[in-house]
């Protein structure tokens, strides 16, 4: 019973975070919303009783790809180009 | 207008893969997964060539693969032709990265960090650089194995990138540490069909399952392919960095 | 339960990919699909009351209860190749955003 809590409460913030990443006026909070979604899917793994999928995507998914996004939005001028 | 028909397409996209899912025979509900039907029964007992006994940790000695961690020996054992395409394929994006951004000479200058930064970053590169050379080396008896362990020593290369602005990593020894891991995978490969006539067959002996060194080849191509993804991965960060002088 | 939130997760991103204008935006739809499919992956091998397949000195015999290991080794390819493919992805975009100074895809012109 506590299992199907834990799993429904974990579903729900990832959708949060999924539609909040697709909708969002500017570039920068997709990009931080990505990072959010990325740890959360990271304990639906470890629920799913997958450790060596978990490890692997905790330092790719929120070390190594938001900071290469990061990297290719400091290119963006500050004047303009927001949206 | 644009946003309702795309709304509308994806809504009947979903409805039928999820009555799919619910009606279909060949998926069983979550949760009741039968695997004496499924080749993964061969796997876990380690008898994919004939029949073998129970497999006991600390006491069985020369079994098939020789592992503990079962998605190792499917990996680096059993399904090795696989890992091989996908080390390719990583190969090819790192070379189409290095190929845009090559005549770039500039290096990107952010805030200058004052002296507490810069002392404490030095502490905690060490201590990332130890952890991910543990997990790729013990990857038969821990979860992880070469493509997290590589991908720890390129993000802390990466703060020490971001802490300090004149740190300057030689990046020649990268490539060349690189292509030498490449090739020993290679070599390895060849090697099993000259003593035993398959591709990466185990040749080593399988020692105890649950020791150090245990498992033939599949220590030894772990730490290959953790060098290589990792200088590989450093590599990418870097050309990131850089902006050119014209185009 | 969580077959279904992966599923919905899948057609979010699908849903981005119609719907973005901006080539940033894209690459990120595309990598909100991918985590949903990973998702859907690993929990076809699932078994209720199982436990991890790494043999240790508690779990010491080979006919316990395991969960599925071969789903998961084909997922732990599948994440390091799509860090790969959004690599390669925002480097072009930089090289696009040097040229045309601008992400939008409308305002980029063409040969109409």
């Amino acid at each position: 019973m506590e299992n199907n809590i834990i799993e429904i409460f974990i579903g729900i913030l990832m959708l949060f975070a999924g539609i909040k990443a697709v909708t969002s006026k500017k570039m920068l909070d997709s990009i931080l919303y990505l990072s959010l979604l990325s740890m959360v899917a990271v304990v639906g793994f470890v629920i799913m009783k997958a450790p060596d999928v978990a490890i692997t995507e905790a330092v790719i998914g929120s070390g190594l790809v938001t900071a290469v996004f990061l990297l290719t939005y400091s290119v963006v001028k500050k004047s303009g180009d927001i949206a | 207008m644009k946003k309702v028909l795309a709304f509308i397409l994806v809504a009947i996209l979903g409805y039928f893969m999820i009555t799919g899912l619910m009606t279909a025979q060949e998926f069983s509900t979550y949760g009741n997964v039968n695997l004496d039907e499924k080749i993964s029964r061969n796997f876990i007992d380690k008898d994919v060539n004939g029949k073998s006994d129970e497999i006991i940790y600390g006491q069985t000695s020369n079994p098939e693969t020789g592992s503990a961690n079962y998605v190792t020996s499917i990996i680096a054992n059993y399904r090795i032709f696989d890992t091989l395409g996908e080390v390719t394929v990583l190969f090819v994006s790192a070379l189409g990265v290095s190929l845009l951004f090559g005549k770039n000479t500039k290096k990107y200058n952010f805030y200058e960090s004052n002296f507490i930064l810069k002392t404490a970053s030095k502490m905690i590169f060490g201590l990332i650089l130890v952890v991910g050379i543990y997990i790729f080396v013990h990857g038969h008896l821990t979860p992880g194995g070469g493509f997290p362990g590589g991908a720890m020593i390129a993000s802390s290369i990466l703060l020490m990138y971001l802490a300090d602005n004149e740190f300057k990593a030689n990046i020649n020894k990268f490539k060349q540490a690189e292509s030498l891991s490449g090739s020993l995978i290679l070599v390895i490969g060849l090697l099993g069909i000259v003593t035993s006539g398959y591709f990466f067959y185990n040749f080593l002996p399988t020692g105890t399952v649950g020791e150090t060194f245990s498992a033939g080849i599949i220590p030894i191509i772990y730490t290959l392919i953790g060098l290589k993804v990792g200088s590989e991965l450093s590599g990418v960060i870097y050309n990131f960095m850089l902006e050119g002088g014209e185009q | 339960m969580i077959q279904y939130f992966s599923i919905i997760l899948m057609l979010i991103g699908i849903f981005g990919l119609l719907i973005d204008r901006n080539i940033l935006k894209l690459i990120v739809s595309l990598n909100v699909f991918e985590i949903g499919l990973n998702l859907f992956i690993v929990s076809i091998g699932f078994v209720n009351n199982g436990i991890a397949p790494i043999l240790t000195a508690n779990n010491s015999s080979s006919n316990l209860n395991f969960v599925d290991p071969l789903p998961q080794a084909l997922v732990l390819t599948s994440i390091v190749i799509g860090l790969g493919i959004t690599s390669l992805g925002l480097a072009f975009a930089r090289k696009i955003y040097k040229e045309y100074n601008t992400f939008d895809l409308n305002e980029m012109g063409g040969n109409n």
